[in-house]
This record gives structure tokens, C-alpha cells and sequence, in this order.
């Protein structure tokens, strides 16, 4: 039930947010129409760090309670996470390419979320080398702590090293007009929505896994 | 017996056995021997542009006889079960990684010793700047870089492909140290001031630490049975 009307949510917003990007908010002055992807591309950038976040949590919460359900959000995130995350590495240079003339760069932003990118993946392949689902959950907590701490580190050394990426939000406020402003958020709020109806139904996926496995498990020894 | 004395005699292990079997450390030494040749093979040492590399070269040879020597750090431990010998033996399993990771280090220490002045001399390269504040930079690059990599050996020799899965989580978790580490090199080398490189330093220092303490603090839950 639940579920259903997370999914219903998620697709009017979602609609919703289809409307602003493409009817309602204005072109931008220069750019045109290619900075509609910009409302994508920040949202699926905030999906892969909030992902991040909650794979960090699950971690802690993991080893300290020894729940298998936080294990279960912690991968479900991660998987999640990476998809996001590989939209952002690519809606960025389509847009990168008529706007800075190049498809990429090693700024702070762009190079931050790809060693993220490499970071879900190494997440992923620990998870695929190991046999005890004990284990797989135990290392995988530990390794999810320790990069989530590693993402500011990465993200100061890049920033001394060079940057020229837009700051659309700095201290003085948003530098955007009010309809893009709107758009952007309603963009927010629709990946929101359709990262926890995707994390629901990862979970689900992710426990229905375990079972078959038990199950196998079981004829094997009988 | 008190925690340092412990870890002492952790290390102690490491290096007599080490000192008679002299596999890891040999395998470093000639790997990274090996990589600064194919470097000069690859980069005409003649040319300038090699000189502005060469920072980079410094340290891809350092971590890259680094991880060979990670790879085993743990190895040993685990063929007949030496682990739950060394595991049984403490009450803090913190200690058992101090102990290997100072080990590791020294390891490294060795290594790079003998690979600097090779550098220098197959790139007949000049320095410029201080070569105490380049043996600070090596050695606190070095410290971070053993620090983690301590970590996520012993969490990669317990998977079934550990020698391709170590330099897989390794290398994204040290891109920080990697920038810092060379953009620093670089700065010394150059004869840069202390203002152009002191960031750097801050950034090597914070890394070492931060993945001293937190692995520290976290092996407990690594090593469970």
C-alpha cells in the first residue's frame, strides 16, 4: 500500500516537474535550450551524494546493531547511487560541450563525483568477491564509513588544485531567476521521491535475493 | 605488557621474517626498479616536458611497488591461520594493525630509499629545493598511503579475488594524497617557497591521520571470526 502510493507520488511530481523543465521555465538568455538539463543533472547529482550519505549511515548502523536490513538499505543506496551518479557523469558533458567548449574538465565537481563514481563501484565489486552474506555485509559497512569520509578529503585537494565550474549557489543566494529557481526545486523533489520509491523496491528486490539463496542453500543440503 | 610494547613486538615479527625470507621486500625493490626503467623507455628522459612529470613518475613508482608489497602484507598471516594466533594473543585488535601498518612503512621507507636516487639519477634530474623538506613530503605521503592501504589489505585478503580487488578500492580512496603528494613533490623540486606548498602539507597530514585513527578504531569489527 505504502508502496503504491509512494509510486503514484513519485509519478505526479515527477510529471510535474516534466511540465516546469520543458513548458513552463523560460530559456536561459545565453545558453538556451541545452541548460534544461541542468534541473537533471543537479538533481541526479544530489540523489548520488545523498545516496552516499545514507550508504554511510546504513554502515554505522550496520555494525553497530547488526541488522540485516540496514546491510539490505546500504546496498539497495549504493546500487542506486551509481546509476544517478552515471547520469550526472553524462548529462554533464552534453551540457559541458556547447558551453565550456570541452567535454571535460578536472574541476573539483567533476572530478569529486567521479572518484565517487569509482568509490559505489569499489562498494559493489567488494559485495560481488565475497561468498558469507555475514561477511559481505560486515566489509562493505566498514569500506562504505571509510569513503564517505574520503569524499570531503578528495573534495578540498581538487578544489586546490583548479576549478572552473559554474557556482550557481554561493553565500549570496541563488544566482538564478525565480521560475528557474522553482523548476530546480520541484526537479529536487522529484528525484527525491523517485530515489525512495527506487530504494523501496531495491530492498524488496535485495531481500527476495537472500531468500532465493536461502532456499537454494536448503536443497543443496537436503 | 603495555600497548607499545606489543606493538614492538608485532613489528619485530614482521621484520625478522621478512629479513629471512626477503621476499616482499625484494619483489618492491626490483618492481620498482623495474617501473622507473619503463618510464625512461616511455618518457625521453632528455626532454623537458619529462622534468615537469617527473613528480608524478616519483610517486606512480611508489604506489605502485606499494600495492605489490600490500598485497602480501597479509598473506602471510593467513596461511596457517597466523591471524587467529595474533588475534588470540592481543586484547586490542587495534594493535595488530599499528603494528603491520608500522611494519608496511618501514617496508616502504626501504624501498624508497634506494628508488629516490635511482630516480635521480636515470632522469638526471637536479634539485632545486630543500631535500629534507622532499624526505618530509615522501615520508608523510608515504605514511598516509600505508595507512589506508594497511586497512584495506586485511580487508581484501579475505575475498576470493583479493590481488585485483586491493588496487580497485585503493586507488579512488587515495586521489587526494595522490594530488597532494605530487603537487607538493613538484613545489619542492621546483625550489618553490613554504607559502606554495604548506596546503599541500596540510592536506597530507590531515589524510595520514584521519586513516591512521579511523581504520584504528574500526579493525575491531574487520577482524571478527
Amino acid at each position: 500500500m505504502f508502496n503504491k502510493i509512494l509510486g503514484w507520488l513519485t509519478f505526479i511530481i515527477t510529471m510535474t516537474a516534466l511540465y516546469l523543465v520543458f513548458m513552463w521555465v523560460p530559456n536561459e538568455r545565453i545558453m538556451g535550450p541545452v541548460q534544461k538539463i541542468f534541473y537533471f543533472h543537479v538533481s541526479s547529482a544530489w540523489i548520488g551524494f545523498f545516496a552516499f550519505l545514507v550508504v554511510f549511515i546504513a554502515g554505522l548502523a550496520y555494525l553497530f546493531t547488526r541488522d540485516n536490513k540496514w546491510d539490505t538499505i546500504g546496498v539497495s543506496s549504493a546500487q542506486i547511487g551509481v546509476m544517478f551518479t552515471t547520469i550526472v557523469l553524462i548529462t554533464g558533458p552534453i551540457w559541458a560541450k556547447p558551453s565550456w567548449n570541452t567535454w571535460w574538465t578536472w574541476d573539483p565537481r567533476l572530478t569529486t563525483t567521479l572518484v565517487l563514481w569509482f568509490l559505489y563501484l569499489a562498494y559493489l565489486m567488494i559485495r560481488s568477491s565475497i561468498h558469507e552474506e555475514e561477511k559481505k555485509a560486515r566489509f562493505s559497512a566498514i569500506f562504505g564509513i571509510i569513503a564517505f569520509i574520503d569524499v570531503p578529503i578528495v573534495w578540498f585537494s581538487i578544489r586546490w588544485w583548479r576549478t572552473i565550474h559554474p557556482v550557481v549557489v554561493d553565500s549570496s543566494g541563488f544566482a538564478m531567476s525565480p521560475k528557474m529557481f522553482t523548476t530546480l526545486m520541484v526537479s529536487l523533489l522529484a528525484f527525491t521521491f523517485l530515489y525512495f520509491y527506487l530504494l523501496t523496491n531495491t530492498m524488496k528486490l535485495e531481500k527476495m535475493r537472500a531468500e532465493v539463496a536461502g532456499l537454494k542453500e536448503r536443497l543443496r543440503n537436503s | 605488557m603495555n600497548y607499545l610494547n606489543q606493538i614492538r613486538t608485532l613489528v619485530w615479527k614482521d621484520l625478522t621474517s621478512e629479513l629471512r625470507t626477503k621476499e616482499m621486500l625484494s619483489s618492491m625493490l626490483i618492481f620498482a626498479f623495474l617501473t622507473t626503467v619503463v618510464f625512461s623507455f616511455a618518457f625521453d628522459p632528455d626532454s623537458e616536458t619529462v622534468k615537469k612529470v617527473f613528480p608524478g613518475i616519483i610517486w606512480v613508482a611508489f604506489i605502485f611497488a606499494g600495492i605489490l608489497g600490500l598485497n602480501r602484507s597479509f598473506l602471510s598471516e593467513k596461511s596457517n591461520d597466523c591471524i587467529m594466533g595474533l588475534m588470540l594473543c592481543t586484547t586490542d585488535r587495534g594493535i595488530i594493525y599499528l603494528g603491520k601498518m608500522i611494519s608496511n612503512l618501514i617496508f616502504m621507507y626501504i624501498m624508497e630509499a634506494v628508488t629516490l636516487p635511482i630516480l635521480f639519477v636515470l632522469f638526471d634530474y637536479r634539485l632545486k629545493g630543500s631535500l629534507l623538506y622532499l624526505i618530509l613530503i615522501v615520508a608523510l605521503g608515504t605514511w598516509g598511503f600505508i595507512a589506508i592501504g594497511t586497512f584495506l589489505s586485511a580487508l581484501a585478503v579475505n575475498t576470493r579475488n583479493s590481488e585485483i580487488l586491493l588496487p580497485i578500492i585503493l586507488f579512488p580512496l587515495i586521489v587526494p594524497l595522490l594530488i597532494a603528494a605530487v603537487q607538493a613533490t613538484g613545489v619542492i623540486l621546483g625550489g618553490g617557497v613554504w607559502a606554495d606548498w604548506s596546503n599541500w602539507l596540510r592536506i597530507l597530514t590531515a589524510f595520514a591521520v584521519i586513516f591512521t585513527v579511523v581504520p584504528w578504531l574500526l579493525f575491531d569489527y574487520l577482524l571478527e571470526v
